[in-house]
């Protein structure tokens, strides 16, 4: 019976660094972890099916959908969400780039496309407009066309890198 | 002299821009309040039945349960922009596969979905209509059986399952084709296109303890929910005030209701904060998508290429509730002679109701759809007379001073100088049919655009702060395109300000002046007016205190940077702190600046047009594009790929030029996913591919990196620093152009979007064979 009562696990997640506690039932995915119980709401829910890239998080630094991975498996993983990427005072070399090539509309696919973009250029520091399109086609943008986000990871992969 | 730094004409990053990279902007799904229930529907197994009841016993049963919602709990009231046709949910029928039926509000939303499937509706199940002409045949069965008695905000012409029915003339069709030397004829088909704002829509309401709500949600105008859903609920609107966080993006769907009448009511039913999420498949089947349209069109020229008529028939798939479609069938039948001056043309067109999701106002609001028939048309002229397609365009292009179909008068328009810039700038790239790759065909073509900025009310208030900074307050939702950064430009230009000194209030339906919504790409041209306006109504207070503390006159006075007004030619001058200070404590009381305005210069002139069954007398000025699109078509597959595109637009004046740009560049590759991949796709009564895997919509590797843009500026007049829209006119022409494109390089002329490989090869191999 679906509804019955079952012991939920608590399991430790590491997410930007720091550990955080998560019931989870076996089927609870990452994205209701962290928007849910720990309250960031920095990864967004478009799709629920892997498609449109607004959930993407780093998992040992590559990116992942966290709408399709189930939060059991994360344990002992480094998880890092757009929380855990820049500061307010200091945000990183990709995010002031976003802001600097006027790659931000409605922001809805930003989180997302940024941590696509951080991941490209730790592999890549200075990728082609070709591996720029590739790395980043799994993330869907109604509103740019695209341009200014190509535009912004080249910029970004042109400032030099901070300390 | 003092030195001015213009702020208007600037590309300063937008305001939200920082806070979206760093994660921390909030939207609906974000949000949360105390004791806060989740919401779920249930959606409709038939297309179209009667209701006889509801079996909720099981579905309250389930644990963490608050409360259960059907249309036995909301009374006969209905809303709907233009026929006032739809409740709050669906009530005594169904009318479309998937229409939200009833809903649960529960402790979590697993709980409330799981609750919603227990719910047993038993219905009568009727026989349904699925397109236009199903539906307006002798005997369909019809859908809404009191239509006649439903309120209309303008005279419809309605009846069984036609919703609307619009015709506009110009001088004598008929008589016209015996003066033509060429005709061209077509019909063509245009498929429904899924918004697909990355944001999924959704609403969260409160109430308080007298009964008065708080309603959040996703949306292009905090005031047409607040209408929408005190219509649908039978509230007065002083009941219901209304709120957004940031909105993932709207073009279009978020402008009339979703579900934020369901959510209103499982609060009141409940007395809880409810918040409610549609999944992308909920908000596929159950909110809007672009009409499907059936255009007949025939234009008619004479050997040198002058245009002398043209005659169109459109009928349109409406679905099951009216929402914005007399809107845009009369405004597709108003763009359908393009921006050309043809001097006979009569435009005629019926939607219907269907049995399907409503179909409503998306990015172009009907002009995308008969622009691919019209531009496609205009190179067929050309061909056949041996004339270069710009040519033919530039001699029959509308000019200054000249006529809208229907009589509006064009005050300015920058359409010659798009079409020149765009040629310029494309023929700068050589093109060469032979630099395709190996096994495709390669081609270019050309297609241009009017399209409004305006419609109907807006306002803005802009207070003095106490330390003479400012805050600007006119109720309009920035959904993401940047018009927040570009209305406080508007306001800290007039004022001399700088931009950091300039706040931006929230909208809220309490405390901002009525704004009729962020749609018809009207918010910098309407709301614009507005913000200057009333900066300058702050500016004379301003002047008057600066004058009598300084002893002279108003008019020896100017405002200077950084928030100064001085004495004309002298170093006197006082900070707006000073006036601001004296208006607060002492003499006149706190500097407040508002205006108000509707737009209301008339669309038709009956000295040259006449309109029947038109839905709105005033809609705009005009703005202008011209695009070149270069594509290459694989001879193998028939896939076409959009290689580079040439943009020029007359906006009038660009506040911000990068956020004009960046309209350019969204509109492309949404128009480019319009003409090429993306389809909602009905089998009979079922939409078959709500979700984001089979509705392929263009990604990073589609989209061509090389699109070109150049911006044209011909002040209007009225215009707040001559500024008119972008938003939509962006993504008119693309589709057209793409048809061009593809005649170009394979000499077949596609008619029905979109241009699937499928469709494409076939073509191809008919013409071979």
């Amino acid at each position: 019976m679906r509804r019955t009562k079952q012991a939920s696990p608590l399991i430790t997640l590491s997410i930007n660094g720091n550990d955080h506690m998560a019931v989870v039932k076996p089927f609870t995915t990452l994205l209701q972890v962290l928007r849910d119980q720990l309250g960031l709401t920095g990864a967004k829910c478009g799709c629920n099916q892997g498609v449109c890239g607004a959930c993407t998080v780093l998992i040992d630094g590559k990116p992942a959908r966290a709408c399709l991975s189930l939060a059991a498996n994360c344990t002992g993983r480094q998880i890092v969400t757009i929380e855990g990427v820049g500061s307010v005072a200091q945000p990183s070399r990709v995010q002031q780039a976003f802001i600097d090539a006027g790659a931000v509309q409605c922001g809805f696919c930003t989180p997302g496309m940024v941590l696509s973009s951080e991941s490209l250029l730790a592999e890549n520091p200075k990728p082609s407009v070709a591996e720029i399109r590739t790395a980043l086609s799994g993330n869907l943008c109604r509103c740019t066309g695209y341009k200014r986000i190509i535009e912004a990871v080249r910029l970004a992969s042109k400032a030099e890198a901070q300390p | 002299m003092t030195v001015h730094t213009p702020i208007v004409g600037t590309s300063v990053p937008k305001r939200d821009a920082k806070e979206k990279v760093l994660g921390q902007a909030r939207y609906i799904a974000d949000m949360t309040r105390p004791g806060m229930l989740h919401g779920a529907i249930l959606q409709s197994h038939v297309a179209h039945a009667r209701i006889l009841g509801y079996d909720v016993s099981e579905a309250l049963k389930v644990p963490g349960v608050h409360a259960v919602l059907t249309g036995d709990d909301v009374g006969d009231f209905r809303m709907g922009a233009f026929v006032k046709d739809e409740t709050a949910i669906a009530k005594e029928k169904i009318l479309y596969l998937g229409e939200p039926v009833a809903a649960v509000a529960a402790d979590d939303e697993e709980t409330a979905r799981y609750a919603a499937r227990l719910i047993k509706v038993a219905v009568e199940e009727l026989p349904g209509v699925f397109s236009p002409e199903e539906a307006l045949a002798p005997g369909a069965p019809i859908l809404h059986e009191k239509l006649e008695s439903y309120f209309k905000v303008f005279p419809a012409v309605c009846g069984g399952n036609l919703l609307s029915q619009t015709e506009i003339t110009e001088g004598d069709v008929a008589k016209a084709w015996a003066e033509c030397d060429i005709i061209v004829e077509g019909e063509y088909e245009t498929q429904p296109q899924y918004h697909l704002s990355m944001e999924p829509c959704g609403a969260l309401s409160e109430i308080d303890v007298d009964g008065r709500i708080t309603l959040w949600s996703a949306n292009q105008s905090v005031f047409r929910v607040q209408a929408n859903v005190c219509e649908s609920l039978g509230l007065p609107m002083s009941r219901l005030r209304c709120l957004t966080p940031k909105v993932g993006a709207g073009f279009g769907n978020k402008m009339e209701p979703h579900i934020q009448p369901i959510c209103v009511a499982l609060t009141m039913k409940t007395g809880r904060p409810v918040k409610m999420i549609l999944n992308r498949a909920e908000d596929m089947e159950t909110v809007r998508a672009r009409h499907p349209f059936k255009v007949k069109m025939k234009t008619g020229a004479k050997k040198d290429g002058t245009l002398v008529a043209r005659e169109v028939e459109a009928l349109l798939d409406g679905g099951a509730f009216g929402d914005d479609s007399p809107g845009v069938l009369g405004y597709s039948l108003l763009m359908a002679r393009g921006p050309y001056r043809i001097p006979n043309a009569r435009c005629f067109g019926r939607v219907a109701y269907t049995n399907k999701m409503r179909f409503g106002a998306f990015r172009g609001f009907g002009n995308p759809q008969v622009s691919l028939a019209g531009e496609t048309q205009i190179d067929q002229i050309a061909d056949k007379l041996g004339i270069d397609h710009f040519e033919i365009r530039l001699k029959n292009a509308l000019k200054d001073g000249e006529r809208w179909f229907g009589g509006q008068l064009l005050k300015s328009n920058g359409l010659i100088e798009c079409i020149e810039k765009a040629r310029a700038a494309s023929e700068s790239v050589k093109h060469l049919k032979s630099q395709a790759a190996k096994g495709k065909l390669r081609g270019r073509g050309i297609a241009v655009g009017g399209h409004i900025s305006g419609l109907l009310a807006t306002g803005a208030i802009v207070r003095l702060l106490e330390d003479g900074t400012a805050v600007l307050n006119t109720g309009a939702v920035d959904i993401g395109q940047g018009s927040d950064t570009v209305l406080t430009q508007l306001c800290a230009e007039t004022l001399r300000l700088p931009l950091d000194k300039v706040a931006l209030a929230s909208p809220d339906t309490d405390g901002s002046p009525y704004n009729w919504g962020t749609t018809a790409s009207r918010v910098t041209y309407t709301t614009g007016r507005a913000v200057v306006a009333a900066s300058k109504d702050v500016e004379r207070q301003i002047k008057d205190h600066a004058a009598a503390m300084l002893n002279t006159t108003p008019d020896q006075l100017e405002l200077r940077d950084g928030g100064f007004v001085g004495i004309k030619g002298s170093n006197t001058q006082l900070p707006y702190l000073a006036v601001s200070a004296r208006a607060h404590w002492g003499v006149g009381g706190p500097i407040v600046g508002t205006n108000t305005l509707v737009f209301d210069t008339p669309t038709i002139d009956p000295k040259h047009g006449a309109a029947t069954g038109l839905p709105f007398g005033q809609i705009g000025v005009f703005s202008f594009c011209a695009m070149v699109c270069e594509v290459d078509i694989d001879e193998t597959t028939g896939k076409v790929e959009p290689v580079r595109a040439w943009y020029a637009a007359d906006v009038g004046k660009a506040i911000n030029p990068r956020l004009v740009e960046v309209q350019m560049e969204g509109g492309f590759v949404q128009g480019m996913g319009f003409a090429l991949t993306e389809e909602l796709v009905w089998e009979g009564p079922r939409l078959v591919n709500p979700n984001l895997r089979d509705y392929k919509a263009p990604t990073m590797l589609d989209a061509p990196y090389d699109i070109h843009t150049q911006i044209v500026e011909h002040p209007e007049p009225d215009g707040p620093c001559g500024a008119k829209g972008v938003g939509e006119i962006s993504l008119v022409p693309v589709p057209a152009a793409i048809a061009n494109a593809i005649a170009d390089a394979a000499g077949i002329h596609l008619t029905q979007l979109p241009f699937t490989p499928e469709r494409v090869l076939n073509a191809m191999l008919a013409k071979k064979s």
